[in-house]
């Protein structure tokens, strides 16, 4: 199980803390490029979740997901 | 038509003299240094002394997310780049991206955070490789984030010679506005590789000083010269065609600027420095007599001293002009040194001022080193010479 708020820590500690980087309780529905997200920030980001929780997310696959919501929602395998 | 003329509006410094361009500039004037034993070092190595910069902290600059993706060094070429802008007066806002350019110079890359991330490697697995090295490590990056940070798409480039590269970036930036591609250039260099891995592939040159005293560390021209000390930092300047600044606005323009190569990487052959400073002035349409002074490469071992001193000599005649080498306060900066005795440069022209050259108290050579104080003159015209390890020779000329 991941939630909302594990993966906000992993991709503000991705990132790196910064006061343009907006995570509030809206952001897992926003597209991660509104969030300043650009594919390394994300792939950094696979690779803490990975370090953290034993998520593996496949590389092909990260670029399918377009908000943190998505991401969530795949990695608990609730994707219909 | 004479090729636009190129004006520099905006200039800022990090040094191990100096967080800002006045602490920088003042230091430099009273002859202080910024070197000294780096402690971790002094039980380990065979060679401890360095100009490093000692309060930067790069939070205090930069976003969280910079930091986050980014080695001090490309932070230090940020921070220089922000405040070189703001010193130019310049408004982006107000200019196509794509007529601005950026042309940096760096000879070592990201060492420290790659030193980082190589760690990682072998201790935790490649997975837990930060996904930015393969950006961070590189000598280009510091062209690519201040392109990004400030939205410069013009024609960019990152120039690598060693020491030479710094008068590099700059001639090469103004190049891009004689040639009408931009009309605004940031230029300059930066280095900073201080950590271990950083530090024994300097002590590769193996012309590091031994020294353990500041005193008697990097002594250039001097009869007791026994090596160079490496120093980290660099300046960024802020270039714009003469056509678009109004005049007495900025601190000078570039009116020269020449390249070679010494392919014997001899310093007793001096033909190619020759050449390179006759290049540069011949490019500026002056003569040896019209050059103030010179801000020497000044190597700080002796044969590439006596080198230098010699072609001097041959082109100014002995002791015919004031020579300056304010760097023995900062050591050897590679890729930044260029950028900073430009700097310097147009302060002294400015303030008709030449800092003298620290710790050396006098020279054998047959030149007029500035040494120990500071000498106030009339300065119209400087030329400022580097050369790289490997055979690089370059040469630029600054007018008031």
């Amino acid at each position: 199980m991941l939630t909302n708020d594990q993966l906000r820590e992993t991709m503000i500690a991705s990132a790196g803390e910064d006061e343009s980087i907006n995570l509030d309780d809206e952001f897992a529905t926003r597209p991660f490029t509104e969030l300043g997200f650009d594919s390394l920030a994300l792939l950094e980001t696979c690779a803490n979740l990975k370090r953290s929780y034993g998520i593996e997310v496949p590389d092909e696959l990260l670029w399918e997901f377009s908000t943190p919501e998505e991401l969530v929602r795949w990695v608990n395998g609730t994707e219909s | 038509m004479s090729p636009t003329g190129c004006a520099v509006t905006g200039i800022d410094v990090i040094a191990p003299t100096g967080l800002t361009l006045d602490e920088y500039w003042g230091r430099t004037c009273r002859g202080e240094s910024g070197i000294r034993v780096i402690d971790d070092f002094d039980g380990r190595y065979h060679n401890a002394l360095a100009g490093v910069i000692p309060d930067f902290v790069a939070q205090k600059h930069l976003p969280g997310r910079l930091i986050t993706q980014t080695d001090r060094v490309t932070q230090l070429a940020l921070v220089a780049a922000d405040r070189a802008l703001i010193d130019s007066g310049v408004d982006l806002d107000q200019r196509d991206p794509y007529d601005c350019a950026v042309v940096t110079s760096n000879a070592t890359g990201g060492f420290e955070f790659s030193h980082r991330e190589m760690q990682r490697l072998w201790t935790q697995g490649r997975e837990s490789v930060s996904v930015y090295q393969c950006f961070a490590w590189f000598y280009a990056v510091n062209t690519g984030q201040i392109s990004i940070r400030h939205r410069l798409r013009g024609p960019g480039s990152v120039l690598v010679a060693e020491q030479a590269g710094g008068l590099d970036a700059l001639g090469h930036a103004r190049r891009n506005i004689r040639r009408g591609r931009c009309s605004m250039v940031v230029a300059g260099g930066m280095e900073s590789s201080f950590d271990p891995w950083g530090w024994v592939s300097h002590q590769a040159s193996g012309n590091l000083t031994p020294a353990r005293d500041p005193v008697e560390g990097y002594l250039p021209f001097s009869p007791a010269a026994n090596g160079y000390v490496p120093g980290e930092g660099g300046a960024m300047l802020i270039l714009e065609a003469d056509d678009a600044v109004e005049p007495g606005r900025g601190y000078g323009h570039i009116v020269g600027y020449a390249s070679g190569f010494n392919p014997r990487n001899d310093p007793a052959y001096t033909r190619p420095l020759r050449r390179v400073i006759e290049a540069a002035l011949a490019e500026a349409e002056l003569s040896a007599t019209d050059v103030d002074v010179v801000f020497a490469d000044a190597a700080g071992t002796r044969a590439d001293d006596a080198g230098e001193a010699l072609a001097l000599a041959e082109t100014f005649g002995p002791y015919g002009i004031p020579v300056a080498a304010p760097k023995s306060g900062t050591g050897r900066l590679m890729a930044g040194a260029g950028a900073v005795d430009i700097v310097c440069a147009l302060l002294a022209l400015r303030d008709n001022v030449i800092p003298p050259a620290v710790h050396v108290q006098s020279t054998d050579l047959p030149i007029d080193l500035v040494c120990e104080t500071a000498r106030k003159t009339p300065l119209n015209t400087a030329l400022v010479l580097a050369r790289g390890a490997g055979g690089f020779v370059s040469a630029l000329v600054l007018r008031k």
